[in-house]
This record gives structure tokens, C-alpha cells and sequence, in this order.
């Protein structure tokens, strides 16, 4: 009987090796003229343990990490492939800390499936959603999502199901689907895990949201710098279609959802949504004014949901189990799970899947085992570049939207980045100027000037230069662009700029400023 | 046929299958650029009479977007990510001595026309910071060391 090993595709694991790690495997196999069964499934999000092999066995599947090409000899030596002991292995998968603690309802398959095999997301669960969305009403589709208490998981925090109300509600011919995939922000890889790793998920999620609101188009607006998620995407659109769940009649319902990806071009800002529905139309990626909503007047012209690769993928799960089910996790007002991203300077890197309401602590030293260097960490940047820097003294403020918005922070797409005592914190306020100078679409002045005047006033700062007038003008300028900027990169920039300096006043050459003025400009 | 025949050939031929398409002009870059490497001057006029569009309107998207290009790239390109994650792996180091050993900054080419150099603001590898990008392919957790050794590789593989 052949055993089945699995090896990641993944493109963070392929950056550590993985096609060559599969390579070698499968070479070793034939050479002892062993059957094997080669898996390429998505990762596990444990990426300290990448290339992390696994072994199908009667127990489960045993883990063996992290492979090099130069480990897979002695591992067959070991007979790993009946879970033979070795010095890299980890034991079953499942009961592996970091996983066994995790809440996977979006990610569930992630891991687990080969993304691309279509029998093999119908074996996992997948489709049930659509299956029940087909027998209801789209009201009763839109309720459930609203029931859910869904919010938009791209950062904002919308309520996915008020957003899909409006476009329900709004007459029109045609309307749009469409998913930002354009996943920019640091520290952020939780839809590009979908998208490689299950990528059916998203399309199912996005044919639900097509049929609640009444479009039968979809784009997948993806960034250039995913190729690995661009070509999975492809082949698991062409083999839903091949399988009648995308097309003119899906399942014999007489419904129609079609579904193309298209390609960002490397432009930060075309992850905002005015700006990326321009770029969709073939345009610059300026942003648009609001209103008229998107979910009004969007892509062409015409009613559209612009949601998030996250939010569109927790949709079959809910509508396999019910709005209910989705909403008994979390907190407060911030329902079901986060896949959180652990990145930077940390020991145990990866996707954390949770409900709201963990700690930031809790998260970075039982999960991420603390910094990687060793070194105490200084200073946490959760929610992308436009996210606020956290000092340890926060570090005990729960995951959860209106926590982190009570202490001037964003938890956004859940991307947290973790630096040691050795980073400079005056340089990562000026290189956030830098980053809104170079990736401003150009339309609003605040932005446009302001972080070319904060990147030189962070300059003048960094040489000492008048810090007495200099600080209160780098705070004048941040309120401009916190008041005065049309979207959020000129208009959360000050975020991360004045964290920094409110928190780490030292590292800007002056001393502690009183806490309690650190919210205001 | 000559170079330069070809290259219009190219460019004409993904106009005629992207056309049609709704908001066309992003598609038709990059199968330009995919099938050329960049996206030559002259293509301009040839783009906006098509979609019906002024030179001036396909000038802008190209020059808005970081990823497209109107000059032909080295053999090899090099993106370095910068973005937070990969700073905070020591980046900044790598991006030091990726610029020493090519002998060449950002948006430039090496003399020999092997290597073009490209920031880059995430990869989204960022669980092995620092990342680096070369032509498709991914590398994570990259240290000078490890990064001279590629750069041999590819230069022996000439």
C-alpha cells in the first residue's frame, strides 16, 4: 500500500526549500523502490517548522521539522514513512501545541487539503454552505451573515452583512463582487495562506455573497507579488467551473456567478477600496471621494461588495453553521475568530487562528515563544504600517476591535510584528513617512506633501536639530493628516509616527511626555 | 523578422485578445510586460488607440504603478523587501550589502545587464523575515551569506 506523505506548496515554505525537500523525497522514495504518495498540501501556518513534512499514519499524521534536502536520507533511514523516530520529529500534528490550541473555523482545511483538489475540498466540508444558501432566500442569506456579526476583516471592521443589505437592496442590472486580495500590509499573510492553501473557500464564499446580493460578477483583485496564490486561484476557478458550482447555472439552480482574477501592479494604496475599483476600470489608482458607497455606486458604476479575502472565506462556515455558531466566539462586539499573524522578530512565526479576546501577551510569548533573537521585545506594530506601535506596557490589552481602538491602536488585518530592543523607533516613525510618500496616490495634499515634510522633519528630528519646535511641528503635521487626509494611508500614517514617539520619546532625543496627551496630535 | 517587428507583433497580439475585456488596460500591461519584460515607449500609442484611451491616460497608468517598467530589466531581478517585518530581521543590513555587491541602488541594472534591482514592500513572507524575491522565485530568512551563495549560483549558471 502506497503511504502518503505530504509536503507543503506554500510559497513562504518553498521559500525555505520546500519543492526541493519534495524533490529529494520522492528521488529517495524510487531509489528504495518505495510506493509514496506525494501530497502537496498548503502549510500549517508553523512556519519555524517549515519545511514541515508529514506522514499519513493510523493515528494521524506524525510531523517531521524543520526539513532540509540534506535530512531526507536519514529520514528514510528512520522509516519516517511508518513514523519512525528522528531527531526532527515533532509527533501527530494535531497535538502539536500551537496548532491543538488554535480555533480553526476559516482555516480549517488549511494545512490539511492539496488546495487545488477539488474531491478533496467536497471530502473536507466544502460547498455546504453554498449547498444551504441555494435552498434560502438572499435576504435569509444576508441575515445570517448579519447574525454572524461578521466585520470586515481587511482592518475596518464593517459589518460585512450591513454592507451586503445595501447592495441587495440597491436596484440594478448589474452588480459586483469583488474580493481585495491586494494584501499589502506588513506582517500580514493570512489571504495569501487562503488563497494558496484553500483557495476553493474564497470562491465558494464569494458565489454565496454573489447570489445573497444578486451579482453574477466577480474579480479577485490580487496583488503582483502573489504569484504563487495567483496560480492556485486559476486552477481552482477553472475546476469549479468544470465542476458546475461557478458558471450560468450553478448546481442546476438556474443562478449565475462567474469569478476572474485580476492583477494589482505593486501600488500600496490599491488596497483601499475606492482606489482599487479605479484600478480594476484600467485607471490610476487614485481615490475616489465618498460618498456615493461603493456598495451604491461602485466598480463601473454599479452596486458592489468590496470585501476582504478573510471575510468572504469565514462566509461558507457560517452558512454551513449558522450565524449562531460564528457569533458564541469572541468579544464584545468583535465576534468569531481572527487568523492573527506572527511576524518580524518572534521565535514561533506563523498563523494563529483564534476568537477575539486572547491577549497580545498571551500571543506573543505562549504562542510566539517570545522574540527570536532573545532579546527582550521593545515595541509590537499590530495591524499593518498604518498600525500603531505598542510598547510592553500594552501588551496585556485583549484582541478585540474596540480594545485596541481605546488605546489609540488598530488590530486590522490581525498582522502583528514583533522587534527587539535593538530597533530605533525614531527610524521606523521615519520610514513610515517614507512608505505614505512613496505609495500616496497623490490626490489629497495632506498626504501627498505631509509625508515627504514628515519624512525630512524626521530627518531634521533624527540629527537633533530644534527638537523644541520640531517635535510640536511633527504633531501639527500629524493632525493635518489624521484630520485632513481622504483615505486611510495619509490618514492612519500618524499612527505608527505618533505611537512611537509618544512611547519610545527617547529614542526621538527628548524626554518622557506625559501619557495622557499621547492620543491627540 | 527584425527585433523591432517582433516586439509589435507582441504587443499587438495581447491587445487583440485583452481588449474587450472591462477595464482593459491593467491586463493588457502586464501581458505586455510578461511577454517582453517591460513595457516599450512606443507600445503607447499603439495601447490608447485600441482603448481608446489619450497616450497621455496609458502614460499615467504606467507610471503610477511601482511594478511596471518602460526600460528592459537585467536577466535577473532582485526585489528586497523592506517593509517592517523584514526590518525588524535585520533588513536593513541585507539591503546594505545587496547594494555593495552589485555595485548598483535601487531601480538600476548592473553594467553587465545581469541583475536589476527593486525594493519591494512585502512579500507577504513575512514569518521568514528578511525575504527576497529573485525572478519568481521566494527566499526567506535570507543572510548575506546565504544571499552571495545564490548570486553564485545564478552567475554560474550563465
Amino acid at each position: 500500500m502506497s503511504i502518503t506523505i505530504y509536503v507543503p506548496c506554500d510559497s513562504s515554505a518553498v521559500s525555505l526549500g520546500a519543492d526541493r525537500v519534495a524533490k529529494a523525497i520522492a528521488q529517495q522514495a524510487e531509489q528504495r523502490g518505495l510506493a509514496i504518495n506525494l501530497v502537496r498540501n498548503g502549510s500549517r501556518g508553523m512556519y519555524w517548522l517549515e519545511t514541515m513534512v508529514e506522514v499519513a499514519t493510523d493515528a494521524g499524521r506524525i510531523a517531521y521539522g524543520p526539513v532540509q534536502t540534506s535530512d531526507v536520507g536519514s529520514l528514510f533511514d528512520a522509516d519516517f514513512i511508518n513514523g519512525g523516530n528522528h531527531p526532527l520529529a515533532l509527533g501527530l500534528t494535531e497535538e502539536l501545541h500551537y496548532l491543538k490550541k488554535q480555533q480553526r473555523l476559516t482555516f480549517a482545511r488549511v494545512g490539511i487539503t492539496n488546495p487545488i483538489c477539488f474531491d478533496d475540498y467536497l471530502a473536507h466540508d466544502g460547498y455546504r454552505g453554498l449547498t444551504n444558501a441555494l435552498n434560502m432566500s438572499q435576504a435569509d442569506i444576508v441575515k445570517a451573515v448579519t447574525d454572524s456579526g461578521l466585520r470586515g476583516r481587511g482592518g475596518a471592521a464593517f459589518p460585512t452583512g450591513i454592507k451586503w443589505n445595501t447592495v441587495m437592496n440597491t436596484p440594478s442590472e448589474q452588480k459586483y463582487i469583488v474580493c481585495n486580495a491586494d494584501e499589502g500590509d506588513s506582517g500580514t499573510f493570512s489571504d495569501r495562506m487562503v488563497m494558496e492553501s484553500d483557495p476553493f473557500v474564497l470562491i465558494e464564499g464569494m458565489t454565496i455573497a454573489g447570489i445573497a446580493v444578486g451579482a453574477t460578477q466577480g474579480y479577485i483583485y490580487l496583488r503582483v507579488e502573489y504569484p504563487h496564490a495567483h496560480k492556485a486561484l486559476n486552477a481552482a476557478i477553472e475546476k469549479a467551473n468544470a465542476a458546475g458550482y461557478l458558471g450560468d447555472n450553478i448546481q442546476g439552480s438556474g443562478k449565475a456567478f462567474h469569478l476572474e482574477v485580476r492583477l494589482g501592479a505593486g501600488a500600496y494604496v490599491c488596497g483601499e477600496e475606492t482606489s482599487l475599483m479605479e484600478s480594476l476600470e484600467g485607471k490610476r489608482g487614485l481615490v475616489r471621494f465618498k460618498p456615493p458607497l461603493p456598495a451604491i455606486k461602485g466598480l463601473f458604476g454599479q452596486p458592489t461588495v468590496v470585501n476582504n479575502v478573510i471575510s468572504l472565506a469565514s462566509v461558507p462556515i457560517i452558512l454551513d453553521k449558522g450565524g449562531d455558531f460564528y457569533r458564541d466566539f469572541g468579544m464584545g462586539r468583535s465576534r468569531g475568530t481572527l487568523p492573527l499573524q506572527l511576524a518580524g522578530n518572534l521565535k514561533h512565526t506563523g498563523l494563529v487562528e483564534l476568537a477575539f479576546g486572547l491577549t497580545l501577551r498571551e500571543l506573543l510569548y505562549d504562542f510566539g515563544g517570545g522574540s527570536a533573537t532573545g532579546k527582550p521585545i521593545k515595541a509590537v506594530q499590530v495591524g499593518g504600517p498604518l498600525g500603531a506601535y505598542l510598547p510592553e506596557s500594552q501588551f496585556d490589552t485583549p484582541l478585540d476591535y474596540e480594545a485596541f481602538a481605546a488605546i489609540w491602536a488598530v488590530l486590522g488585518h490581525g498582522g502583528v510584528v514583533a522587534f527587539d530592543e535593538t530597533v530605533d523607533m525614531a527610524v521606523m516613525a521615519k520610514y513610515s513617512m517614507e512608505f505614505c510618500a512613496i505609495e500616496s496616490c497623490g490626490k489629497c495634499t495632506p498626504c501627498r506633501i505631509g509625508s515627504t515634510r514628515g519624512y525630512e522633519l524626521m530627518d531634521d528630528i533624527m540629527q537633533g536639530r530644534e527638537l523644541d519646535k520640531n517635535i510640536p511641528l511633527l504633531r501639527s503635521l500629524c493632525d493635518t493628516l489624521l484630520n485632513g487626509s481622504l483615505c486611510a494611508l495619509g490618514g492612519m500614517t500618524p499612527y505608527p509616527v505618533l505611537s512611537a514617539l509618544n512611547h519610545f520619546p527617547e529614542d526621538f532625543g527628548i524626554g518622557q511626555t506625559n501619557s495622557t496627551e499621547t492620543n491627540a496630535a | 523578422m527584425t527585433e523591432a517587428s517582433t516586439t509589435a507583433h507582441t504587443v499587438q497580439d495581447v491587445i487583440t485578445a485583452l481588449k474587450d475585456k472591462p477595464g482593459a488596460l491593467l491586463p493588457i500591461l502586464h501581458g505586455i510586460q510578461d511577454a517582453l519584460g517591460y513595457i516599450p515607449c512606443d507600445s503607447v500609442p499603439v495601447i490608447a488607440k485600441a482603448l481608446n484611451l489619450s497616450r497621455a491616460e496609458v502614460h499615467g497608468v504606467i507610471s503610477f504603478y511601482h511594478y511596471f517598467r518602460d526600460t528592459p530589466p537585467g536577466k535577473h531581478t532582485i526585489h528586497v523587501c523592506r517593509a517592517e517585518s523584514c526590518q525588524a530581521m535585520g533588513s536593513s543590513e541585507l539591503e546594505i550589502h545587496v547594494k555593495n555587491k552589485l555595485g548598483i541602488d535601487y531601480h538600476e541594472t548592473t553594467s553587465d545587464g545581469q541583475f536589476s534591482l527593486e525594493p519591494v514592500y512585502c512579500l507577504g513572507n513575512c514569518a521568514c523575515s528578511p525575504a527576497i524575491q529573485i525572478d519568481k522565485d521566494f527566499y526567506g530568512r535570507v543572510s548575506n551569506t546565504c544571499f552571495d551563495e545564490i548570486i553564485s549560483e545564478l552567475e554560474a549558471s550563465v
